[in-house]
């Protein structure tokens, strides 16, 4: 499937070609749908062993939805200002990027005042959120990551310059649903990698690797959903013609 | 996207910028090459959806209350800033992407340029970190100076275009080298090249004329 050695090698030098194998090169085979599975999963919590504690244990439901249902709590707040959804969100993705703060170096108390912050920009900003390029998940983990730029490292995060979507660019429901079950296989094919390379990317994440040291091999299946962003980006484009 | 992009990001840089663990320099060419390159804009956001799934792994409980001061928070008006809509539309007439633009506080007009001799201009934006960022305008057919370099450098072409040992690298193509690679790249004639350079080894030409002479004897 792909060599350990790429991954232990940490020196390798950097491919000046373009990264560009084509959609599905180099990924592990999809785990059937098992994301669907996952809806009814229980044994979710505690997938890591360095987990501080259930936080979601207060709302056994709010674990169990899929990324689908996700999008549609985050349309409630966009479109109603529905506190209900929101308190769904909270319960399942506050102690989440909490967990992702600690790791990262937060003490709790920042944690705690960060994860908050977060929370509150998920709903602030709830009509940018594009469910054709981008799962509540990885929506929720790019607001973290920019609050912990801002508050551990204290620096500017430039950010790519936007692609406005209008009327004209809303996604068509089934792209969006294929992404959306794209991001959970992703989901668990990260869960499914040998423990020493998901421990890279995990490394790769909380800032303990330089980018010289990152292994460009995740082996993760992220051609198709590389593939898919960049027909919504293809299709905002237009839009903007 | 008038040209077809054809030197692009590294996996492990994208990968790093999607991880948040670039210095700002770095953080500033991926944005500005990702503003005109959808290729690696959508390699960049699939690594995203790799930070969301590891976030899904581990859970920290939140103290008692915590929903409802976030609820507070909301209602208040707190945590970000609101977004004046439409504000993300770029001018028709930017000349540079917009992560350059607001490092600038405007546009390629209001650079202020400072002269380095033998016609090349440069200026240096404001990043903290260990890496720094400046514009280089080199003169059609000169020589990019400073090439011997220490550690990474980056280079995105913002108009214009250079050679070098690896080909020609036009507007939007970024030239990824470390300290192993020597080349000499030389702006094409006809156009003035216009270039955002970082580099996390210290940045030797810091500003003195004296300085500044000493590497150009070297070419
Ligand atoms: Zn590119």
């Amino acid at each position: 499937m792909l060599s350990n050695v790429d991954w232990l090698d940490e020196k390798a030098a950097w491919p000046v070609a373009p990264p560009d194998p084509p959609p599905g090169a180099g990924t592990v085979a999809f785990l059937g749908d098992a994301a669907l599975a996952r809806m009814s999963d229980t044994n979710r919590s505690g997938t890591e062993g360095a987990a501080t504690g259930a936080g979601d244990a207060a709302e056994p439901n709010a674990a169990a939805r899929a990324a689908p249902e996700w999008v549609e709590h985050v349309t409630r707040i966009r479109d109603a200002r529905d506190e209900a959804a929101f308190a769904e969100l909270f319960a399942h993705f506050a102690p989440r990027v909490k967990a992702f703060l600690i790791r990262s170096g937060a003490d709790g108390a920042l944690a705690e005042e960060c994860a908050q912050e977060v929370m509150a920009t998920l709903w602030q900003k709830a009509h940018l959120f594009d469910p054709a390029r981008a799962s509540v998940s990885t929506w929720v983990f790019t607001i973290a990551r920019n609050r912990r730029i801002d508050a551990l490292r204290r620096q500017r995060r430039p950010e790519p310059e936007d692609l406005p979507w209008g009327p004209e660019a809303e996604p068509q429901q089934e792209d969006m649903l294929a992404l959306q079950q794209d991001s959970e296989r992703l989901a668990e094919a990260l869960r499914a990698l040998p423990e020493k390379q998901r421990h890279l990317i995990e490394r790769a994440y909380f800032g303990e690797l330089s980018h010289g040291e990152i292994a460009a091999e995740t082996g993760l299946p992220l051609g198709t959903i590389k593939s898919r962003i960049r027909l919504a980006l293809d299709r905002l484009r237009h839009a903007l013609k | 996207m008038k040209t077809e992009i054809t030197h692009h990001l590294t996996p492990q840089l994208l990968m790093a910028y999607s991880a948040g663990t670039l210095p700002e320099a770095f953080d500033l060419i991926v944005a500005s090459h990702l503003s005109l390159c959808d290729a690696c804009r959508a390699e960049a956001e699939s690594y995203d959806a790799v930070g969301g799934a590891l976030m899904e792994g581990e859970t920290s409980e939140m103290s008692a209350g915590s929903l409802e001061a976030t609820l507070r928070m909301i209602r208040e008006g707190g945590a970000a800033e609101a977004d004046a809509p439409c504000a993300a539309a770029p001018p028709a007439t930017a000349e540079l992407p917009r992560p350059i633009r607001d490092y600038i506080g405007g546009d390629l007009a209001d650079v202020r340029w400072q002269g380095m001799g033998m016609g090349v201009r440069q200026a240096i934006l404001p990043v903290d970190g260990p890496a720094t960022a400046r514009l280089l305008h080199i003169p059609a057919g000169a020589e990019v100076p400073d090439h011997g370099h220490k550690g990474t450098e980056l280079t995105l072409v913002l108009k214009g275009a250079f050679r070098d040992e690896d080909g020609r690298f036009g507007p939007g193509d970024v030239e990824v080298a470390d300290e192993a690679v020597e080349h000499t790249p030389v702006a094409e004639a006809g156009e003035d090249c216009i270039c955002l350079a970082v580099t996390d080894a210290p940045l030797r030409f810091a500003g003195l004329m004296p300085r500044l002479a000493q590497p150009f004897l070297k070419i």
